[in-house]
C-alpha cells in the first residue's frame, strides 16, 4: 500500500480463525485395540490472529508450543484440522492445489538453516531466479533484471559480484540474505520467517533482522517471525503473540507485551531471558518443570500445572478466553477475565515495582 | 509428615556430608602465593587437516581460582570448545597440544601419561558436561545405572550399592526425584536429562567442572533453571567452573571472570563486571551490542560486519582487523599483545595500548 489514510484501517494480509492442527499419534496394533480412542498431538489448538500489511508479527514460545506448525499451516504446507485461513479476505483453507499456486506467489517462506536450504550446486543467480522460472511468463532479460533488483533489495551489492557464486562461497549472513531474496522475487505480501537467525553466528544475527525491518518499511511486506528468543523479538517485531501448547496466551503490540505483560507465562518467559549485565539480580525462576505433552494437554487453562499465580479450581476446569484488556492487547488468563480484576492485577504489579 | 521431614533432614545432612570437600588447608607460608586451581599458560592446540594446520587455540593463558566460575565466550569456531578438550586431553586424533602448560593443582597435565589422566584427573579432578549433553545418555540403559558405571569406572573400591546410594544423593542435589533413577533416558524431559548429566559430572567429586554450552538445545525457562542450578552447586560445593558459551548474557549471569575469544586467541580478559561495564576491545563491544537486553530501549540492532576468520589462513597481525571499524595501519602489521592495563584487565588491541 503506497498511501495510507489517517483513519483508514490497515489492510489485513493474513487472518487466521480458530486454526487447529491435530496430528494423529501412530499406535501399534495391540495398543489400538486396548485404547479405543485415537490419540492426537494437539500441535495448534484453536488460535486466531491477523497480520496487517507491512508489519512484523512475532510468534514466540518454547519448543513444542506450535509456532512452526502455525507457520506451515498458513502456507498450506500442512493441512489444517479445523479453522480457516484468509488471504486478503479470500478463504484459502480449502482451495485446490492448482489455485493455491497463485496464493503461494504472494505467501513465501524463509527457512531456518541457510546452510541446508540452498542447493549447493546452483549459483546464486539460479537460486533467486528459480521461482520466476517456475511461475513462467517472463523473458530472460526480465529474469535478469528482477534478480539484480532483488539482490539489491537484500543488500547483496553489487549484484554482479554475487550472481555467479555458489552458496559455499558466502558467509552465513549472506546465505540467509539469499534465502530472503529467493522469497522476495515473486513480490510477496507475506513472508513466514521460521527462526531465520538461530543458525547464524551471534555477531551477524542483527544484520538479517535489520534487513527484515528494512524490507518491511521499503516494500511493505508483512512477516510472520517465528522465534524462541524474546529479546530479539522485542527489537524486531511490531506485534507479538506468546504461544503455549498450541494456544495463544497473550498477544498485542510488542512494547505492551514486554513491559506490561499480563499473563503469568509471559512474565515468566521474560524473567527467564538472561540479562547481559553481571549485576542484574534476576528474579527467581518461578516456574518449575517443563512444557507438558501436547498429546494430553492439561484441562482448563493449559498453563495451570506450572502457573505461579494459580487462583483455584477455575484454572483447572475452565479454559480462559482470549479477552481484550487494552487496545489490541489480548490475554487468556482468569486473573484478567473480568476488567475490574485486570485493573487490580496491573495496579498491584505496578505498585510492587 | 514428621517422618518425611526427618527423612529429608537426614538426607540433606548426608548430601552435605558426602560433598563437603575435606578442608584442604593450604597453609600458605608468609609471602608465598596460593596457586590457582587451574592455570593455563601459552596453550597452543592445532589441528592437522588436508589443507594445512588449523590454529584453533593459539597462545592462550588464563587461570581459574578455587570456587570461581570463568566464562569463555566467543563465536562458533573461535576455539572455546578446543580449550576445554585440551584441558581434559580428549582431543580428536588429528589435534595436538603444541605448546604451553596446563597446571592443575600444581602438576602439568600435559606431562601426565594417558593412564594418569584417566585414573587421577578425568572425573575425579576435572569433569565436563558436553554440549547437547542430554543426547549423550545411552538410550538402552537406565539413567541411574549409567552414573553407577561412571562411578565404578573411576573408583574401583566403591561397591554397586554404595554407588547407587551416591546416585540417589546426586539426583537430590541436582533436583531430580531420586526415584526416577531407574528410568530410561527417553522417559526424561530435556531438562531432567541435562540435570542427570550434571549429576554424572559431579559423581566423583571433581574440583573443576567444565560446562560446554549448558543452555543450547534447551528452552529459555529450562535454561534459566539449569543455570540457577549450576550457580547454586558452585556455591554449595565450592566448585570451580569454566562456562563455555556464545551467549554473553549467560556468562554475565553466572561467572566472576570472563575471557572473550576471537579466532583462537583471547582478546579481552578480566573480571565479569569490568568486561561488561567497561569493555575495551572493539570485538567485545560489538558482541555486547549484538545482544540487546530484553528491556533495553528499542534501537537498531548492530552487527559486526564480515564473518569469523578461517583459522587455516588467519588474517595477519591482529586477527580482528578485517572486521574492525577502528583498524589502523599498525593493526595489519603488528600483532597486539594481551597486556594488563591495570586492575587485572587484559586487552589485546593497539587502540588501548
Amino acid at each position: 500500500m503506497l498511501w495510507k489514510g489517517e483513519d483508514e484501517m490497515p489492510e489485513k494480509i493474513i487472518r487466521v480463525e480458530n486454526l487447529k492442527k491435530w496430528f494423529p499419534v501412530r499406535m501399534g496394533f495391540i495398543q489400538s485395540i486396548i485404547s479405543r480412542k485415537q490419540l492426537f498431538v494437539h500441535a495448534v489448538d484453536g488460535i486466531s490472529f491477523d497480520v496487517e500489511r507491512g508489519e512484523i508479527y512475532g510468534l514466540a514460545g518454547e519448543s513444542g508450543s506450535g509456532k512452526t506448525t502455525t507457520g506451515r499451516l498458513i502456507l498450506r504446507l500442512a493441512e489444517p484440522t479445523g479453522g480457516r485461513i484468509f488471504y486478503k479476505d479470500q478463504d484459502i483453507t480449502k482451495v485446490s492445489e492448482r489455485k493455491l499456486k497463485q496464493f503461494r506467489q504472494k505467501i513465501q517462506m524463509v527457512f531456518q538453516d541457510p546452510y541446508e536450504s540452498l542447493n549447493p550446486r546452483m549459483t546464486i543467480f539460479d537460486i533467486v531466479a528459480e521461482p520466476l522460472r517456475i511461475r513462467g511468463n517472463i523473458d530472460p532479460q526480465g529474469i535478469e533484471k528482477k534478480v539484480h533488483k532483488t539482490l539489491e533489495d537484500v543488500q547483496l551489492t553489487p549484484p554482479e559480484e554475487f550472481i555467479e557464486r555458489l552458496p559455499h562461497e558466502l558467509s552465513g549472513g549472506q546465505r540467509q540474505r539469499v534465502g530472503v531474496a529467493r522469497a522476495l522475487t515473486l513480490e510477496p505480501d507475506f513472508i513466514v520467517a521460521d527462526e531465520p537467525v538461530s543458525m547464524l553466528d551471534v555477531s551477524i544475527r542483527a544484520e538479517v533482522l535489520n534487513l527484515m525491518i528494512d524490507l518491511k518499511e521499503k516494500l511493505n511486506v508483512a512477516f510472520l517471525y517465528i522465534t524462541h528468543d524474546l529479546a530479539l523479538a522485542r527489537h524486531t517485531c511490531d506485534k507479538i503473540a506468546v504461544m503455549y501448547l498450541g494456544k495463544i496466551m497473550e498477544t498485542g503490540p510488542v512494547e505492551k507485551v514486554i513491559f506490561e505483560s499480563l499473563h503469568p507465562y509471559t512474565q515468566a518467559l521474560i524473567e527467564a531471558v538472561p540479562m547481559p549485565d553481571p549485576e542484574s539480580t534476576r528474579i527467581e525462576v518461578r516456574i518449575k518443570g517443563e512444557i507438558p505433552s501436547p498429546v494430553n494437554p492439561p484441562s482448563g487453562c493449559r498453563f495451570h500445572t506450572r502457573c505461579p499465580a494459580y487462583i483455584g479450581d477455575i484454572c483447572r476446569t475452565l479454559e480462559p478466553p482470549l479477552v481484550e484488556i487494552d487496545k489490541d492487547h489480548y490475554v487468556a488468563c482468569h486473573l484478567h477475565a473480568e476488567p475490574s480484576r485486570a485493573k487490580d492485577a496491573t495496579s498491584t504489579r505496578k505498585g510492587g515495582k | 509428615m514428621t517422618v518425611t521431614k526427618t527423612l529429608n533432614m537426614i538426607l540433606s545432612i548426608q548430601v552435605s556430608d558426602a560433598f563437603k570437600r575435606p578442608q584442604r588447608l593450604i597453609l600458605a607460608r608468609k609471602g608465598e602465593k596460593i596457586m590457582p586451581l587451574l592455570e593455563v599458560q601459552g596453550l597452543k592446540t592445532y589441528f592437522r587437516v588436508k589443507r594445512g594446520l588449523v590454529k584453533a587455540v593459539d597462545n592462550v593463558s588464563f587461570e581459574v581460582e578455587r570456587g570461581e566460575a570463568m566464562g569463555l565466550v566467543g563465536e562458533s569456531g573461535c576455539g572455546k570448545t578446543t580449550i576445554s578438550l585440551s584441558i581434559l586431553r580428549i582431543l580428536p586424533s588429528n589435534g595436538a597440544i603444541r605448546a604451553g602448560k596446563i597446571m592443575f593443582k600444581g602438576s602439568d597435565l600435559i606431562n601426565l601419561t594417558e593412564y594418569e589422566m584417566r585414573t587421577q584427573i578425568r572425573w575425579k579432578g576435572i569433569s565436563i558436561v558436553f554440549q547437547g549433553a542430554m543426547n549423550a545418555l545411552n538410550p538402552v540403559y537406565r539413567v541411574g545405572d549409567q552414573i553407577v558405571e561412571a562411578i565404578q569406572l573411576h573408583e574401583h573400591d566403591v561397591s554397586k550399592e554404595e554407588a547407587d546410594k551416591r546416585v540417589e544423593m546426586l539426583f537430590e542435589l541436582v533436583g531430580v526425584d531420586p526415584k526416577r533413577r531407574t528410568n530410561y533416558p527417553h522417559e526424561f524431559s530435556g531438562g531432567m536429562r541435562q540435570r542427570s548429566m550434571i549429576a554424572m559430572a559431579l559423581a566423583c567429586n571433581p574440583a573443576l567442572l567444565i560446562a560446554d554450552e549448558p543452555g543450547t538445545a534447551l528452552d529459555v525457562i529450562v535454561t534459566a533453571q539449569v543455570l540457577k542450578l549450576l550457580k547454586e552447586l558452585r556455591q554449595k560445593l565450592n566448585l570451580s567452573m569454566i562456562m563455555v558459551s556464545h551467549d554473553l548474557s549467560i556468562i554475565a549471569e553466572t561467572c566472576q571472570k570472563t575471557a572473550v575469544m576471537y579466532g583462537g586467541k583471547i582478546v579481552e580478559y578480566s573480571n565479569a563486571n569490568t568486561i561488561f561495564k567497561e569493555p575495551l576491545h572493539p570485538y567485545t563491544k560489538g558482541l555486547m551490542e549484538a545482544f540487546p537486553g530484553i528491556k533495553a530501549a528499542r534501537t537498531r540492532m548492530t552487527s559486526i560486519p564480515g564473518s569469523p576468520p578461517d583459522l587455516l589462513y588467519p588474517p595477519p597481525a591482529c586477527r580482528f582487523h578485517p572486521r574492525c571499524q577502528y583498524a589502523m595501519d599498525i593493526c595489519r602489521k603488528v600483532e597486539p599483545e594481551l597486556t594488563d592495563i591495570g586492575k587485572k584487565h587484559y586487552v589485546s588491541c593497539h587502540l588501548v595500548h
